[in-house]
């Protein structure tokens, strides 16, 4: 299971949603469909058409930016990032 | 019951609730709301008594957010707010709304019209003006000015579910007569200060808006000029001889005259605030054809206030009041059409609409 970290902008807006949870998924794009079966709504804040993560949000996985695509091991960390952006 | 007069105050960083009593004088205030987002703005939809607010966050894009127990808690839905993923056109926010013949409205950028049946929770996409003159035009980016709102206005006929008017940014009013299935340019006799290709559109309406008691009475405040009409948008009549500007962003029709219509003239060039550091509302009871300036409470130096499209709202009671929100965050209110103003709030985020509804 992946170790999902998700930024303090999400939990706010989608009612009982931690910031950090444990995620059975093979790439970023499961993961976050995994999100969305459990809080309907929530694969619009991370992406838009193309599919393509949005562009103020950030994907790092094992450290590593990431992708929609990019692969998960049972055993990475998969952070979730809004970047800094606005005042 | 007592009555409750509630302004929604939608700002760069969220949705504030303000509240009163019939007087007017003493103002909570309560937020922010929308997890500070971003709100262009929030309507109260008197049928089913629910808030709406239009938002677009920097980090998880565009939705409206609802609330049907007036604030105490909300819900954000974007579901069926875009083009899909292989359209023409990609949806950067939601600016545009309106709540009339039990369903809403948003108005979008790139600009397109959603519509929704159940309050909110689900849109679905209702035209995006196809055919139009200027429709080729106007979602390119070379054609657009900072931070383009698309459909940034919304006007309902309070009789007729399928007619509406929608305001293109930059481009002009089209209204439709069967529920966006066709449209209609009503810009004629306004005026552009810029070359035309097809007098038909490219003018830039702010604000449009309707006397409750005479539905073809139309008033609007432009780039170039304040206009009226007589006849439902289909002609306009400049009348901004007399102000001290001709450019602004806000507009209210008075509710129980038809000659009555309020604007707040700015500063033209890029400061866009009132003229002469001294804040003013200015008022028309002869529908243009003079105008008096409304200053008696209002900071008279050194105030460099500006006031954008949506930030100026009137109530419906007997002597009604008007509100108007800062770009700098102050709500200032008036009890008695305008006579005479105080603060209701003084360091709001910046406010880019004020909405007030009257619950009996």
């Amino acid at each position: 299971m992946a170790d999902l970290h998700l930024p303090v902008t999400l939990p706010t807006v989608f009612a009982d949603l931690p910031r950090r949870l444990d995620i059975e998924a093979a790439t970023v794009d499961e993961a976050i469909d995994r999100l969305e079966e459990r809080w309907p709504g929530l694969r619009d804040r991370l992406c838009e058409p193309g599919p393509a993560l949005r562009r103020h949000v950030n994907v790092y996985v094992d450290r590593e930016r990431a992708g929609l695509d990019t692969a998960l091991r049972p055993d990475s960390r998969v952070d979730v990032i809004s970047a800094i952006s606005g005042g | 019951m007592a009555t409750r007069v509630v302004l929604l105050v939608g700002t760069r960083k969220g949705c504030f609730i303000l509240e009163s009593d019939e007087a007017r004088r003493d103002w909570d205030v309560r937020g922010p709301f929308c997890d500070g987002w971003p709100i262009y703005r929030a309507i109260h939809d008197a049928d089913s008594g629910a808030i709406y607010a239009s938002a677009a966050s920097e980090w998880h894009g565009a939705g409206v957010w609802r609330s049907g127990d007036l604030g105490e808690s909300w819900e954000l839905s974007s579901e069926g707010l875009g083009y899909g993923e292989h359209g023409e056109l990609r949806l950067s926010k939601v600016a545009g709304l309106m709540a009339a013949h039990g369903r809403l409205i948003a108005g979008a950028e790139a600009a397109g019209l959603f519509e929704s049946r159940d309050g909110g929770v689900s849109w679905s996409l209702l035209s995006t003006l196809d055919g139009q003159p200027g429709r080729g035009k106007w979602n390119m980016p070379e054609n657009q000015p900072p931070g383009h709102l698309g459909i940034a206005g919304l006007l309902p006929d309070p009789n007729d579910r399928d007619r509406f008017w929608a305001v293109v940014q930059g481009w002009g009013i089209f209204e439709t007569t069967d529920n966006g299935r066709s449209w209609t340019p009503r810009n004629e006799g306004l005026r552009a200060d810029w070359p035309l290709e097809d007098p038909r559109v490219n003018y830039c309406v702010h604000k449009l808006v309707m006397s409750p008691v005479d539905h073809d009475r139309l008033y609007q405040q432009n780039h170039c000029g304040m206009h009226r009409s007589d006849d439902a948008g289909r002609s306009w009549t400049e009348i901004t001889e007399g102000l001290p500007s001709d450019f602004g962003f806000a507009a209210a029709a008075h509710p129980h005259d038809r000659d009555g219509f309020y604007v707040i003239p700015l500063d033209a060039g890029h400061g866009r605030c009132m003229p002469d550091g001294q804040a003013a509302v200015w008022r028309t009871q002869d529908g243009g054809s003079s105008w008096r300036k409304l200053t008696a409470g209002l900071p008279q130096r050194d105030a460099y206030l500006g006031v954008l499209r949506e930030g100026l709202a009137i109530d419906d009671l007997d002597s009604p009041g008007l509100y108007f929100g800062t770009s700098t965050g102050q709500v200032f209110a008036s009890s008695d059409e305008g006579e005479t103003w105080s603060a209701a709030a003084s360091y709001l985020p910046g406010i880019a609409s004020v909405e007030v509804t009257v619950i009996h």
